[in-house]
């Protein structure tokens, strides 16, 4: 298995999969990626025309145009909300992690920890967590931005817990019984093989989490509270039936969970640098 | 002087599963002595045993006059297996000096260990890179340095040249005497390759299948007993080609045939 | 003591000791909660926001609405609400999956859609594609198809099949392309067609990597139906219930409670049901090397 399987249903698939001889680098490399081009374009194009020359009404559809149009007018709000949104999702990403990595540590070193631990994270992962977010608000307010983002620090808790346990478990027979010849202590284990042998999984989890919190960030402001994100915006903007200007923010979301999703693919890639 | 490691009647059972049945066996000081039988003989287990990574239920170990436990602990005897086992966030140098690090010894003398020993195995200008950096039979020389950082005076090698294909085996092979040979270590070196046996060993041990019994030793063909300071390649080509090694291959072979019958 | 009771004992425990955090948390911490620079960092512990964990129990079985003639239980409406959901979201998970599965079966039998769509594919487990769930919303009562006007319960099934779709098809893309190529060989150099490869090799195959994506499927079609509930105003689901639950929680903060233990089990339930497939499934573990 690769790591990037770590966790089931990760966006790994396009590594580690067939090569071809001549799609590696340069000329070889558009040719690799031409299709996904033209068949964006071409989308791009038949979604044009189908909803101009077919006369789909724009709560349905509003076509690209629009969308762009609208995108341009409204520049600097959307600028300003994806900053709140984006900020809510960055805080509670972090957040989520540390204390995702730190369960998993204690996890590691105590069975009983462990053993509590572990029903209540499977237990999360199944349960719709976004539903928390009106709990959240009536505890902490609704004029914070607190509810938000202890939702994204609940939703990342989970794949950052479950990949750091898996990676803390995951140590090649060899390595142990090479700890075991050299007399080592556990914590000298856990230093010299567990720990940093768990690292790309962390980062694995980091990676599979990052999209996962600007996700939460969004449902999160559907349920109430402040109206400063994207996702109070998409709502109001439906509900005023401006739809072009709704799939403006739309498009300002996809591009922020692209954001952090590269960005947690770059910081994976710089940790397990120079590993196989 | 006290024997690498004696054996005295040791016993191994899985539950019901006899895996060794009274071994007696010694290696002497600087002795190269090889474990070869079909899989399943014990061959591993026994290995495991000297190694305290296995108990006894019978019989007595002894390595270099300690118990297998307190030889551990003192880092008497270093280890290599089938697998390199390198860690691959540490480089090249760093892997060597595991066993130091673990036991405390300081970084400057760790450092200066390291560069010996890559030097030896004929691998320091790849000091600073990363095991993944390295072909397989670059990794198991690194693990075979890694085994010595400790200056052991025992060496336990579990089919480490296994995986490995058979021109760079024969390689190390030389290699591995040459180093050997520099270090004046006893071998305990586990195989099921009859000419490597042979060309290795001072004694070739052949173990019957389950339970696993020594069957016959068969003295082997190693080029220069003790310690020898400058074995050439060509040493270990000249054994391969002569008399004695073919005989020895088919003393070993006729071993093995009698202990399945 | 066994180590499937000891997991029984220590599940429940884990649950107790929520309780008994929940309950502490009221004792000890000030009912206003600590409020920093104007940021709230502990959380308000009266009764208006956090009641006890008993007064939550005891409120599912009072009636819904105080001194009306039929009294349903808010036990029977959080139930019968997320009964509803778990439709929506099983009916949305079976047609996702249904089309995931045709997409991944088209990719692998066709490069070049492959290369096409599976950029797309991937990008979109990255991108918060419930973004949407809204601008769904508009469709209710104003379209028709074939003399069939649309509902908003359909709207609602329409987003959670379109975000189960989307791990299905990658999971399920891995899973057929999971074989290794000397198994691949084996069954050209038997002269077997794509059909019987198929079947007998890429089919099984792919059971461990699909499992795990309809397991994640399942979850991200239960969020979707329940935000999808929300965000188009369906009335008789659960997410709804959470809404009208939580409008009404400065005068009966328990009830919002209720619809939200309502909406986990929910969730737990399709987890399960997904259980149940992977013990079906189970004798195709192994059969990926």
């Amino acid at each position: 298995m690769t790591r990037s399987d770590a966790v089931p249903g990760a966006a790994g698939v396009s590594s580690g999969r067939r090569v071809r001889p001549g799609t590696g680098r340069g000329a070889g490399r558009l040719l690799g990626v031409w299709p996904a081009v033209a068949f964006g374009i071409a989308g791009l194009v038949v979604w044009e025309l189908v909803v101009v020359l077919g006369r789909v009404p724009s709560f349905l559809l509003p076509p690209p145009s629009a969308i762009v149009t609208q995108i341009g007018a409204q520049a600097p709000v959307i600028l300003a909300t994806t900053a709140v949104t984006g900020g809510n999702a960055l805080v509670g990403l972090v957040a989520g992690f540390v204390i995702g990595v730190a369960l998993a540590l204690l996890a590691a070193a105590s069975r009983l920890v462990q053993e509590l631990a572990t029903p209540v994270v499977l237990a999360a992962s199944a349960v719709p967590i976004v539903a928390l977010a009106p709990v959240f608000t009536t505890m902490f307010g609704s004029t914070t931005e607190v509810a938000r983002r202890l939702v994204v620090t609940v939703v990342v808790i989970v794949p950052v817990f479950v990949s750091t346990m898996r990676g803390l478990r995951q140590v090649q027979p060899v390595h142990a019984e090479l700890m075991t010849s050299l007399a080592a202590t556990p914590w000298q284990h856990a230093r010299f093989v567990r720990l940093p042998g768990a690292v790309p999984y962390i980062m694995t989890g980091l990676r599979l989490a990052a999209p996962a919190a600007v996700i939460a960030a969004i449902v999160a402001e559907y349920f109430g509270g402040l109206q400063n994100g994207l996702g109070s915006r998409i709502s109001s903007a439906a509900a005023n039936t401006a739809y072009a200007r709704a799939w403006a923010f739309v498009a300002a979301s996809i591009a922020l969970g692209l954001l952090f999703h590269l960005a947690g693919l770059l910081v994976e890639r710089l940790v397990t640098r120079g590993r196989t | 002087m006290t024997a690498a490691v004696a054996l005295a009647g040791v016993d191994k059972r899985f539950g019901d599963v006899h895996a060794l049945d009274g071994i007696d066996l010694e290696v002497g000081p600087g002795e190269f002595v090889s474990l070869i039988g079909p899989s399943g003989c014990g061959k591993s287990t026994l290995l495991r045993v000297v190694a305290d990574l296995e108990q006894p239920t019978g019989g007595a170990a002894l390595v270099g006059g300690k118990s297998p436990q307190q030889a551990r602990l003192d880092q008497d005897y270093g280890i290599a297996f089938q697998q390199a086992g390198l860690l691959e966030w540490r480089t090249v140098a760093e892997n060597v000096e595991l066993p130091l690090h673990v036991h405390g010894v300081g970084k400057v003398e760790r450092r200066a260990r390291a560069t010996d020993l890559l030097t030896l195995v004929g691998l320091h200008e790849f000091a600073g890179s990363r095991p993944s950096e390295l072909s397989g039979g670059m990794q198991q020389r690194v693990a075979i340095a890694r085994a010595l950082a400790p200056s052991p005076r025992l060496l336990l090698m579990d089919e480490p040249f296994g995986a490995l294909d058979e021109m760079t085996r024969e390689r190390m092979q030389a290699e591995l005497l040459r180093i050997i040979g520099e270090t004046g270590a006893a071998v305990l070196f586990v195989t099921h390759s009859i000419p490597e046996a042979v060309v290795l060993s001072d004694r070739v041990v052949v173990m019957s299948p389950r339970p696993g019994r020594i069957t016959e030793i068969v003295p082997g063909c190693r080029p220069v007993d003790g310690a020898a300071t400058d074995l050439a390649p060509a040493d270990v080509e000249d054994v391969r080609e002569s008399g004695a090694f073919f005989s020895a291959i088919t003393a070993v072979r006729e071993a093995l045939r009698k202990g399945h019958e | 003591m066994g180590s499937r009771s000891r997991t029984v004992v220590t599940t429940v425990a884990a649950f107790v000791l929520l309780i008994v955090l929940w309950e502490l948390a009221k004792l000890v911490l000030p009912p206003g909660g600590v409020t920093v620079g104007g940021t709230r960092v502990l959380p308000r512990t009266d009764n208006a926001a956090m009641p006890h964990v008993w007064t939550v129990l005891g409120r599912l079985t009072e009636p819904e609405v105080a001194g009306a003639a039929t009294t349903r239980t808010v036990g029977a409406a959080v139930a019968s609400g997320a009964l509803f959901t778990l439709g929506l979201a099983m009916g949305g998970l079976l047609l996702g999956g249904v089309l995931g599965v045709l997409l991944a079966l088209v990719m692998q039998r066709f490069r070049l859609v492959e290369r096409a769509a599976l950029p797309y594919v991937v990008a979109s487990q990255t991108v918060p594609l419930i973004a949407i769930a809204p601008l769904v919303a508009g469709w209710g009562g104003n379209i028709a198809i074939l003399g069939w006007s649309w509902q908003p319960w359909a709207s609602v099934m329409v987003i959670a099949s379109y975000l189960a779709f989307f791990p299905i098809a990658v999971g399920m893309l891995r899973g057929l392309t999971s074989p290794v190529s000397a198994d691949v060989e084996l069954f050209r150099a038997m002269a077997s067609g794509w059909w019987t490869t198929l079947v007998r090799l890429r089919l099984p195959a792919s059971v461990p990597h699909v499992v795990p994506a309809v397991r994640l499927a399942a979850a991200a079609a239960v969020v979707g139906a329940i935000v999808a509930e929300i965000s188009t105003g369906t009335r008789g689901g659960i997410g709804r219930l959470i809404i009208e639950y939580a409008q009404s929680a400065t005068g009966d903060p328990s009830r919002m409670y209720t619809a939200i233990l309502g909406a986990a089990v929910l969730g737990l339930v399709a987890a399960g049901a997904v259980g149940l497939l992977d013990v079906g499934l189970r004798r195709y573990r192994g059969s990926v090397r």
